[in-house]
């Protein structure tokens, strides 16, 4: 079954045509890596996806439903069943951390404040966060904190679907390597299909099953990693054999498979 | 209503379901089944606490959670609470259930309570006021005595002047507020003439418009009027955007370049204001001056021209120049107040939004205050009789 179907869609951003005739599918249980340079329009697709941007042509439907139509109460429904994590966080600086966790718990309305006090403590568990960081402000965080206590805000109202966006980008290698285990092993708690935007190849080798390629207004190349690097195209020579590349999947068994 | 919030895995999905099932010794055993998912267990959540609520003791009660199709951390901290935090005696449940709420188990030995809350929190909060005034009044003094340091530094080498950032600011708060100031001058003359002539042709002495409107507007309600105005228009610009660049790093980015933010942001706004504002009082007076004009011509059928010769003869000329003296103070008050408070924002919204509001507030309180010395001060100056 398919969480998230992308067809035809095509973007224009003021005179610009960004996407023309994208075709994207997500799996149930697919952790699929978004790349491509910057400016080929990755967040304007994840912005898409997420309904902050009406698609100008094509179609996108998430869980098999339409992102818009239907009537206030069914799009807030659809739009509960995923969580975002954006690249800086987002999270609302005037509030704790438990507030910010609490938050869409508490836009239910139907839940207890005990239950709420629970499940946000759980949550903190789960991103690998102590109880006493609940009583912080946003700006009292690090980069890292900052990225956990996002992404236990995005979990709070158990999606099945999770959107990433550029997840370790700003973190240092340590923080963003524990971050990306940290994101695998809630992915296989959870049972979550994972949609990944980076341009950071280590997070992608590490987290993808599979990849999909954006460049030149559309998508070159979906499939494993290895099936996407055996494409023969600039940006992808480029992206996945480059030195700082090689070094990057030095690690994995993908390393140096003479492109086709 | 949460039948309304139904999430749409609900409707073709099991629902939670819970049975009870009464066993002779006077136990009974509890079977789950279904989804117990929070998108699903929101519609039923009142009913499903109310029946696993009521019953027997828990040593007589067996819970059997393996027909239950998905749970998640909701549904599963649901169950916990209802068991009193701790797994029941009598459970029969799936290993990965089981590894959900040893989870949860391990969440809930972290977390603790935060110390108590005392009695006195009270007199901690009143002490808390007193030192964030306190703090205030040392951070405005500390920031007056950098001020004035590098108008010191400044006198001994002219060179470092930064004029493009203070006539950046004469043109933003001086020339871009004229057409504002001019209209709400040029009315408040006409309201200010209309109302004093009703009153005047009553006694008969209608030549009296030009000593009202010339001692009240030049003395007084110009330089006010325009504080007011710029407290809210460029006192809060400057807060926030020294509160928007503190938030961006971007003064922390020009101390590491050895510029001193005192120097470069703060004092080309006070001197900005101070050069502005007289101007703008003598501008907003002039409008408001002829809006009085306007209305005491129609009013009182005063013509132009004999306004013009008697205003000079009634009213000193002392007058302009504690008008202009004034707008001067108010100027270097309404900046010193809004870069005060855009240096004391923290980075987060909420500050920002907060010392904006209290920038202008503090500003124009400040204004009047002054105002008030200044009358006094000025009371043997420049009184016609």
């Amino acid at each position: 079954m398919n969480i998230v179907a992308i067809h035809d869609l095509s973007t224009r951003l003021g005179d610009v045509w960004v996407h023309r005739d994208v075709n994207l599918e997500i799996m149930r249980g697919d952790v699929l890596a978004l790349v491509g340079g910057s400016g080929s329009g990755k967040t304007a697709l994840l912005h898409q996806m997420i309904g902050l941007l009406a698609p100008d042509q094509g179609e996108i439907r998430v869980f098999g439903e339409p992102l818009y139509g239907g009537g206030r109460a069914r799009e807030v429904a659809l739009r509960r069943r995923f969580g975002v994590l954006f690249q800086h966080g987002a999270l609302f600086s005037a509030f704790n951390v438990f507030d910010n966790i609490a938050f869409p718990l508490r836009e239910l309305r139907v839940l207890d404040a005990g239950l709420i006090h629970d499940l946000v403590m759980l949550k903190l568990a789960m991103v690998e966060l102590l109880p006493r960081h609940a009583r912080l402000m946003p700006a009292e965080l690090s980069g890292g904190m900052i990225k956990r206590v996002a992404l236990a805000r995005a979990l709070a109202l158990e999606p099945e679907l999770l959107l990433l966006d550029e997840p370790t980008a700003g973190l240092d290698p340590d923080r963003s390597d524990s971050f990306v285990q940290l994101i695998r092993a809630l992915r296989e708690e959870l049972d979550l299909t994972v949609l990944l935007v980076s341009h950071d190849l280590d997070t992608v080798a590490a987290l993808a099953t599979r990849v999909a390629v954006l460049a030149e207004q559309r998508i070159l190349a979906v499939g494993s990693m290895a099936e996407v690097m055996r494409v023969d195209h600039p940006f992808i020579r480029n992206f996945f054999f480059s030195e700082r590349a090689r070094r990057a999947l030095e690690h994995t068994d993908l390393a140096d498979p003479a492109p086709a | 209503m949460p039948g309304r919030r139904n999430n749409i895995r609900a409707a073709n999905l099991p629902a939670p379901e819970l049975l009870v099932r009464t066993q002779g010794d006077g136990g009974c055993e509890l079977i789950l089944s279904g989804e117990w998912t929070l998108g699903a267990l929101l519609p039923r959540l009142g009913t499903l606490a109310r029946a696993m609520a009521e019953r027997p003791p828990a040593a007589l009660v067996s819970w059997n959670c393996l027909a239950i199709a998905t749970i998640d951390s909701a549904g599963a901290m649901l169950l916990w609470r209802a068991w009193g935090r701790a797994l029941p005696t009598l459970l029969s449940a799936s290993p990965e259930q089981l590894g959900i709420f040893s989870r949860i188990a391990d969440a809930d030995r972290e977390d603790e309570q935060g110390p108590p809350r005392s009695k006195f929190e009270w007199l901690r909060g009143v002490g808390d006021g007193v030192m964030q005034i306190a703090r205030h009044l040392l951070d405005f003094i500390e920031l007056l005595g950098r001020l004035l340091q590098d108008g010191a530094y400044l006198l001994r080498r002219p060179g470092e002047i930064p004029q493009r950032e203070i006539f950046a600011n004469v043109y933003k708060s001086g020339v871009l507020a004229m057409p504002v100031t001019a209209l709400v001058g040029f009315l408040i003359g006409i309201v200010l003439s209309y109302l004093s002539a009703l009153q005047l042709r009553n006694f008969g002495a209608d030549v009296y418009i030009v000593n009202i409107l010339g001692l009240g507007i030049i003395r007084e309600l110009g330089p006010v009027l325009v504080a007011v105005l710029v407290a809210g228009r460029s006192g809060s610009a400057m807060t926030a955007q020294l509160g928007v660049m503190r938030v961006t790093e971007e003064i922390d980015a020009l101390a590491t370049m050895g510029v001193s933010r005192s120097l470069r942001l703060v004092l080309p706004k006070v001197l900005a204001l101070a050069l502005t504002m007289p101007l703008l009082v003598l501008w907003t007076t002039a409008i408001a001056l002829i809006g009085g004009m306007v209305s005491a011509h129609l009013q009182l059928d005063i013509g132009y021209g004999f306004f013009f010769d008697l205003l000079p003869k009634v009213v000193p000329v002392a007058n302009l120049w504690i008008g202009l003296a004034k707008g001067f103070v108010f100027g270097i008050v309404v900046a010193l107040v809004a870069c005060h408070f855009g240096l004391r924002v923290r980075p987060n919204t909420e500050s920002l939004s907060a010392n904006t509001t209290s920038s202008v507030v503090i500003a124009i309180t400040a204004v009047i205050l002054v105002d008030a010395i200044f009358a006094v001060a000025s009371r043997h100056i420049g009184m016609p009789f």
